[in-house]
C-alpha cells in the first residue's frame, strides 16, 4: 500500500517527537510513509475561525497535491490537520458553490475521493494483530488513560466512528500492545487547544482538570493522539506544577511512543527526551517488570 | 462599525453556515457543555440570541465568540443539529471583515500571527508565530522562561521551512482578503 503522509507543520518543531516514534514504529510494522511533497499547513484553528473559505482551501490545496502524486490514502497523524482535511474535502463535496470559489481561488479544478486517514484508524487498518505480534517488552505494569480530545471523536460526521462521548478504539490499540487501560472521566474534554498562547490560564485550567480527573482513576501515564492536546498536557503541566505544590506529574505519550516502547525500540529514537514532564518513572516502573518476570522464568 | 448592513449581515452569516440560526431554541445544552463557559461573560447559547433578535454588534463584539475553542462539543449534542461552532466561527469572521470592537484583542492577535505565517511560508513558523504575536499583543515576558529549555529539546526550527508554492498561497490569501471587501 501507497501511503501518503502528511506531516503537518508541529511535526518539524513542538511535536518532532510524534513524527520521528511514529516513522520508528511503522517501520517495525514494515509499513512505508511517502511524504506529501510540497505540503503547506492545513490552516489549523487560525483559518477556520477567521475565514471558512480560506479553512477550506488551505487544505483543498493539499488534497490536490495528494491526488496529482498519486496517493488514494494520506495519514493525517495530528488530530487537527485531520480534522481539517476530512472537513474541506466534505464541504466541497456537498457544497458546489463553496467548492467552486474554492477552485478559483487554488486556479485549478478539485477531486474527490482521497481517503484521510489518523492515527487510530491506520493502526486499525494496519491490524491490532500485527501490533501484538510485535510486542517485545512487557508493558502491562502501566496503567493508561487513553486521552482523545476533541478533533478525534468531533464532529461525527468528520471523525472516528466510535462513541463520540465515551469512544474505546484507542485503548483496544493499547490493550494490543500489552498494556492496561483504565476508565476514566475526562477523555473527550478539551484541553483549551490553540488558546495556549493568547490564554494560558485557561488551558492550565482546563488541563488541570483532565490530568487530575486521569490521576483519580490510577494513571501513571495519558498518552494523546493529537500535538496540540500533548503541547497542553505536558508543557503547560508546567504552570500546574509552579501553581499546585500538591500536584503530582504526570507523563503524557503519544500513542506511536507508547506502542514503539512495547516494540522494545530504544527510548531515545521514540524521543523521549523532548518532553517537559519526564516519562523516567514510566520507565523505572516497567523495568521492574521486566525483571520481576524475568526471574520468574 | 463601519457599514453594519443587518440584511447583509444575515445573508453573509448563513451563507457560511448554510443553516438559520432561527433553528436554535435556546435549551442550553451547548452551554452546559462548554468548556470555556466558566471564563466567558456570555454563555454560547446567548450568542446565537443576540443574532436572533438582530443584535449583531453585541454579538460580535463579545468576548465568548473568541473564547470558543472550537472543541465541538455543542455541534456534536444539539437536539436541533444546529452547527454552533460552525456559527461562533461566521460570527468572528464577520466581526473582522465589519470592523467589530474586538472582545479579545489577544485571541485576535495570535490568529493574524498564525495565518502571517502561512501566508508568508506555506507553513506554521512557531518562532516567526511567536514574535509576530508578542510585537502585536505587546506581552512580550510572558513564556521567556520556557524559551531555554525549549530550544535545548530542538522544540522550535530556527528557520523557516518555505514551501515552494508559496506563491499560490500568497494569491489565496490575497483573493480571499479581496473578495471580503
Amino acid at each position: 500500500m501507497k501511503l501518503g503522509y502528511y506531516p503537518g507543520c508541529s511535526s518539524a518543531g513542538t511535536a518532532k517527537e510524534f513524527d520521528t516514534s511514529l516513522k520508528e514504529v511503522f517501520s517495525v510494522l514494515q509499513v512505508d510513509l511517502e511524504e506529501l511533497k510540497d505540503w503547506s499547513c492545513c490552516g489549523a484553528t487560525s483559518a477556520h475561525v477567521t475565514s471558512h473559505l480560506l479553512s477550506v482551501a488551505l487544505p483543498a490545496r493539499n488534497l490536490l497535491l495528494a491526488k496529482k502524486q498519486g496517493f488514494e490514502d494520506l495519514l493525517a497523524p495530528c488530530a487537527a490537520c485531520y480534522s481539517r482535511l476530512v472537513s474541506s474535502q466534505r464541504e466541497m463535496k456537498l457544497d458546489e458553490s463553496v467548492r467552486m470559489k474554492v477552485e478559483d481561488l487554488l486556479e485549478e479544478k478539485v477531486t474527490n475521493g482521497l481517503e484521510i486517514i489518523n492515527l487510530i484508524q491506520i493502526f486499525n487498518k494496519i491490524g491490532l494483530d500485527k501490533i501484538k505480534e510485535k510486542k517485545q517488552v512487557d508493558i502491562s505494569k502501566l496503567k493508561v488513560a487513553c486521552y482523545y480530545g476533541c478533533l478525534l471523536v468531533r464532529p461525527v460526521e468528520v471523525a472516528l466512528a466510535d462513541d463520540m462521548e465515551n469512544p474505546d478504539s484507542m485503548e483496544a490499540i493499547v490493550k494490543a500492545a500489552g498494556g492496561k487501560t483504565i476508565d476514566w472521566n475526562f477523555k473527550t474534554e478539551c484541553c483549551g487547544a490553540a488558546h495556549s498562547i493568547a490564554h494560558t490560564n485557561i488551558v492550565e485550567k482546563l488541563s488541570k482538570k483532565i490530568i487530575d480527573n486521569a490521576e483519580k482513576h490510577g494513571a501513571d501515564v495519558i498518552v494523546v493522539a493529537c500535538p496540540m492536546c500533548h503541547s497542553n498536557l505536558d508543557m503547560r503541566q508546567l504552570n500546574i506544577i509552579k501553581d499546585f505544590k500538591d500536584h503530582k506529574p504526570i507523563p503524557i505519550l503519544y500513542l506511536s511512543q507508547l506502542i514503539g516502547l512495547s516494540m522494545g525500540i530504544d527510548e531515545k529514537k521514540l524521543g523521549f527526551d523532548a518532553h517537559y514532564i519526564s516519562p523516567k518513572p514510566l520507565l523505572e516502573k516497567m523495568r521492574a517488570v521486566e525483571i520481576k518476570v524475568g526471574g520468574a522464568k | 462599525m463601519k457599514n453594519l448592513n443587518t440584511k447583509d449581515f444575515k445573508k453573509k452569516l448563513v451563507a457560511i453556515t448554510s443553516q438559520d440560526p432561527a433553528l436554535c431554541y435556546q435549551c442550553g445544552k451547548c452551554s452546559a457543555g462548554c468548556p470555556v463557559r466558566e471564563f466567558a461573560e456570555a454563555p454560547p447559547n446567548r450568542i446565537v440570541r443576540y443574532v436572533q433578535l438582530g443584535e449583531y454588534e453585541m454579538a460580535m463584539s463579545s468576548p465568548t465568540i473568541w473564547l470558543c475553542a472550537g472543541c465541538q462539543t455543542c455541534t456534536s449534542r444539539c437536539p436541533q443539529e444546529f452547527d454552533l461552532a460552525k456559527f461562533m466561527d461566521a460570527v468572528r469572521e464577520l466581526a473582522l471583515i465589519y470592523g467589530a470592537v474586538s472582545g479579545d484583542k489577544k485571541s485576535e492577535d495570535f490568529h493574524k500571527a498564525f495565518l502571517n505565517q502561512i501566508k508568508n511560508f506555506g507553513r506554521a513558523y512557531e518562532i516567526g508565530m511567536l514574535i509576530d504575536y508578542k510585537l502585536k499583543s505587546k506581552d512580550f515576558m510572558q513564556d521567556m522562561d520556557l524559551a531555554p529549555k525549549t530550544l535545548l529539546k530542538g522544540k522550535l526550527g530556527l528557520l523557516p521551512h518555505i514551501v515552494k508554492g508559496n506563491k499560490q498561497i500568497k494569491k489565496m490569501f490575497k483573493k480571499t482578503g479581496e473578495e471580503k471587501k
